[in-house]
């Protein structure tokens, strides 16, 4: 007799002639010392997508979720109906966080592998993706990012030291060195604790625009996640709750092509786009190139100014890649072509800004060197203030007995008899 | 009420001192366990108005089993309200309320759904203050039935405390009787940290003896079905001696205090029966006094046995009381295997189980 819970192959009723199936097993289309090759894609011209009224109806701007709404054109001119005309001190503030990112995540990747932390995640050729938001939310407004979105504390104007303190997990550190570096929490600038378990953000998101909207405050949320991360339920459970109640949140999918070495076939890019998720949940759907800084900005204030007016969600991908590794973990020459990033069609969003600035008249090759060295000394002069207080490792950190703090808002018998016995066992030996 | 939210006021935790002065507030008035548990969200809403309900169900009808019948009517939509069926997206949504002010009480309408939710109670909800040294907080208090013998069935029946006392940052606590279902809930409630609220299905409607084949008796006359109508708290981690004795201490909670209570006045054995209340915070202090005069211990949980919560009590009184101990502390459990239908009352650790455990204990 077989087995009857492994029937196996070709035991089909006798007679039927019918093919085998095929199991799908997604493949990127350049593996490493392969060539990469872009030339598939469909990229609309920079004033293709129009722009909707912001009360518009979900159904009626579907093509939205499947375009790609642009404003930067290939002579580094602002176009079309997106563009959001703001004023040259905006832009070159805008350029100015997105290069203060970029230094900053130098500098704090090579404090990793020089051994001052443990671990570290750039956010290169993504900055456009958080400055545009951050730029284009009220201050008070509430953040729940994921790892990558460094650059909205930096928009925001966050003291950098505050930042390094937490990757050094030193003295400093207000999250007493608890957390792995760069999941920030920074309450008073509207940034939300960061977990390292993927979109579980979403639907606190929704929670805090709902308990808004409740409230009738005028606050509105946003929240980020990556395209990977998309297939958690956590991301579904959000999506759904935000179109029951028409929660007045922002969904952000940054579809930076990678999550860590699977590429986003894997997250279901093969089979439609990231934006269209928010079509089966009848939520606006909006396709971004996540590289246009302008354009980030402009579908982020038109989400904005919907969900202000009670009129619902917005679900935006971002279109962008992720120009380095996934963290300082990972070697991405190991799965990916070496090419990729230099041949990415939508090109580097601080170039693209910059070249823009300076077809404007408002700003020149020179003053950008300039800037990028000014930003380099900040970044310098803050690591070492922030080293003063220690690095990983080297015994500057929070006292031994704060790890029992917190777990609780009062300490409950059992945390503190575990505390005493701790610090009882390294007093016997001598330490 | 609806739309109608007074202005935010912070949330200020109240002094344990202050607690213990405050007096049970109003009539004692005959209550189930259904009705003190709505009481209590009722007094905390009125209380509280960042208070919210939310759940499968919970809304217009009132709950399955009923628990927040009146409330939607009576606080509005806003603060009362139906959820989609996605128990991850009503605790993920609860965490992010908690973090804009407000003191959510979401219900998951059976302990055996709560699974899909755990990482957002697990790794959010438990460890939001402690990752975020206190800038943010998840003051929830989770509202679950747990337990069995009501013929549920696998999907119907758990017990599932032991995975969530197995965690930090997150307290567990399932009362026995209407007064301390209202008590322990009010506390809860006004609680900062996140708080698993297990109510024991079976003696919703009144105390279970453990004799399936006898007719069920209802809470009335019952002296702790005699509650407040107003605000009162009972602290988490204070454990109730449900019986004075000296022959033996058998510590449980839920439904197997009553069903403990009446298999030792069957045997008619001077057992001193120690009701937790809650399981995290621990009040170790009773058990440890208990034991130490006893001498022997018996642990009762509906649970499956290996890594239960028992398994902890097993060594904790062993770790204080072991030499006070005149006999091997024994335990009687649910099985490790899923909770069965037609052979609930087979896996039910009910009077049969118990006396056998406690003949064994006095003999020993």
């Amino acid at each position: 007799m077989t087995d009857p819970h492994h029937s196996g192959a070709a035991q089909g009723e006798a007679g039927r002639n019918l093919p085998p199936l095929r199991l799908h097993v997604p493949e990127p289309p350049a593996r490493p010392g392969e060539s990469a090759d872009f030339t598939h894609f469909d990229i609309p011209a920079a004033d293709a997508a129009p722009r909707p009224d912001e009360s518009a109806q979900p159904a009626d701007i579907r093509d939205l979720a499947y375009g790609l709404v642009r404003v930067l054109d290939e002579n580094h001119a602002a176009v079309g109906q997106w563009n959001p005309k703001l004023p040259p001190e905006t832009l070159l503030r805008m350029l100015r966080a997105m290069a203060l990112t970029r230094a900053f995540d130098a500098r704090m990747f090579r404090a990793q592998r020089q051994g001052k932390t443990s671990f570290y995640m750039k956010s290169t050729g993504e900055e456009a993706v958080s400055i545009g938001a951050a730029l284009a939310l009220a201050r008070d407004d509430m953040c729940f990012p994921s790892y990558r979105q460094q650059g909205i504390l930096i928009a925001r104007d966050w003291p950098l030291i505050d930042m390094m303190n937490q990757i050094y997990s030193n003295t400093g550190d207000r999250l007493k060195g608890r957390q792995l570096p760069i999941m920030y929490s920074a309450r008073e600038a509207g940034f939300f604790s960061i977990s390292g378990n993927l979109t579980t953000q979403y639907p606190q998101a929704v929670g805090w625009a709902m308990a808004s909207a409740a409230r009738g405050d005028t606050r509105i949320a946003a929240t980020w996640c990556g395209e990977g991360s998309t297939a958690e339920g956590d991301f579904h459970s959000a999506c759904t709750f935000a179109s029951v109640y028409r929660a007045p949140v922002i969904m952000n999918v940054v579809n930076n092509q990678w999550a860590i070495s699977s590429f986003s076939g894997f997250a279901g890019a093969e089979a439609t786009t990231f934006a269209a998720r928010a079509i089966g949940y009848g939520i606006a759907g909006l396709r971004v190139d996540g590289n246009d800084v302008l354009a980030v900005y402009a579908a982020t204030r038109w989400a904005a100014d919907r969900a202000r007016a009670n009129a619902g969600p917005t679900l935006i991908e971002h279109f962008t890649y992720r120009v380095e590794g996934h963290s300082t973990s990972d070697d991405p020459t190991a799965y990916r072509s070496a090419e990729e990033s230099s041949l990415w069609p939508l090109g580097d969003p601080i170039a693209r800004l910059k070249q823009h600035c300076i077809a404007l008249g408002i700003w020149d090759e020179d003053r950008h060197a300039a800037m990028d060295k000014e930003l380099a000394e900040t970044v310098r002069d803050a690591a070492r203030a922030a080293e003063k207080n220690g690095i990983l490792g080297h015994g500057l950190h929070h006292p031994m007995e704060s790890l029992f703090e917190d777990v609780f808002e009062e300490m409950p018998w059992h945390l503190k008899e575990q505390q005493q016995q701790m610090l009882d066992e390294w007093k016997a030996a001598g330490l | 009420m609806e739309g109608s939210w007074p202005v935010s006021e912070a949330i200020e935790p109240k002094a344990v001192s202050e607690i213990m002065t405050q007096d049970a507030g109003g009539d004692l008035i005959h209550m189930n366990m259904i009705q003190a548990i709505n009481s209590a969200m009722d007094v905390m809403m009125d209380r509280d108005p960042t208070v919210v309900v939310m759940g499968e169900d919970v809304g217009f009808f009132g709950g399955v089993f009923r628990a927040t019948a009146g409330l939607q009517q009576k606080y509005g939509k806003n603060r009362v309200f139906d959820t989609p069926i996605t128990e991850c997206g009503i605790i993920g949504v609860a965490v992010g309320m908690g973090a804009y002010g407000l003191r959510p009480v979401p219900e998951i309408q059976f302990a055996d759904y709560i699974y899909p939710a755990l990482d957002q109670l697990v790794s959010e909800a438990a460890r939001l203050r402690y990752r975020s040294a206190g800038e943010f907080i998840a003051p929830m208090t989770v509202r679950s039935p747990f337990g069995g013998g009501i013929f549920g069935g696998q999907t119907h029946s758990q017990s599932p405390e032991g995975i969530f006392t197995h965690c930090s940052g997150i307290k567990t606590v399932i009362p026995a009787t209407p007064y301390d279902a209202k008590g322990l809930l009010i506390a809860a409630i006004e609680d900062n940290d996140p708080t698993i609220f297990f109510e024991p299905k079976r003696i919703y409607n009144g105390p279970f003896d453990g004799h399936y084949d006898t007719p069920a008796t209802s809470w009335a006359g019952h002296a702790d079905a005699q509650v407040p109508t107003g605000y009162y708290r009972i602290p988490l981690g204070k454990a109730r001696i449900a019986r004075e004795g000296g022959a033996l201490t058998i510590l449980c909670y839920g439904t197997m205090v009553h069903v403990v209570a009446n298999t030792v006045a069957m045997l008619g054995i001077d057992a001193e029966i120690v009701d937790l209340r809650s399981l995290v915070p621990l009040d170790i202090d009773t058990i440890e006094a208990s034991v130490r005069k006893t001498g022997r211990c018996l642990i009762v949980h509906e649970a499956t046995r290996t890594s239960g919560f028992g398994a902890e009590l097993l060594s904790q009184v062993q770790e204080r009381c072991f030499y006070h101990l005149e006999a091997p502390i024994a335990r009687v459990t649910g099985f490790d295997t899923p909770y069965p239908h037609s052979l609930e009352w087979a896996y039910f650790p009910g009077p049969v189980r118990i006396r056998e455990a406690i003949n064994k204990i006095m003999k020993d």
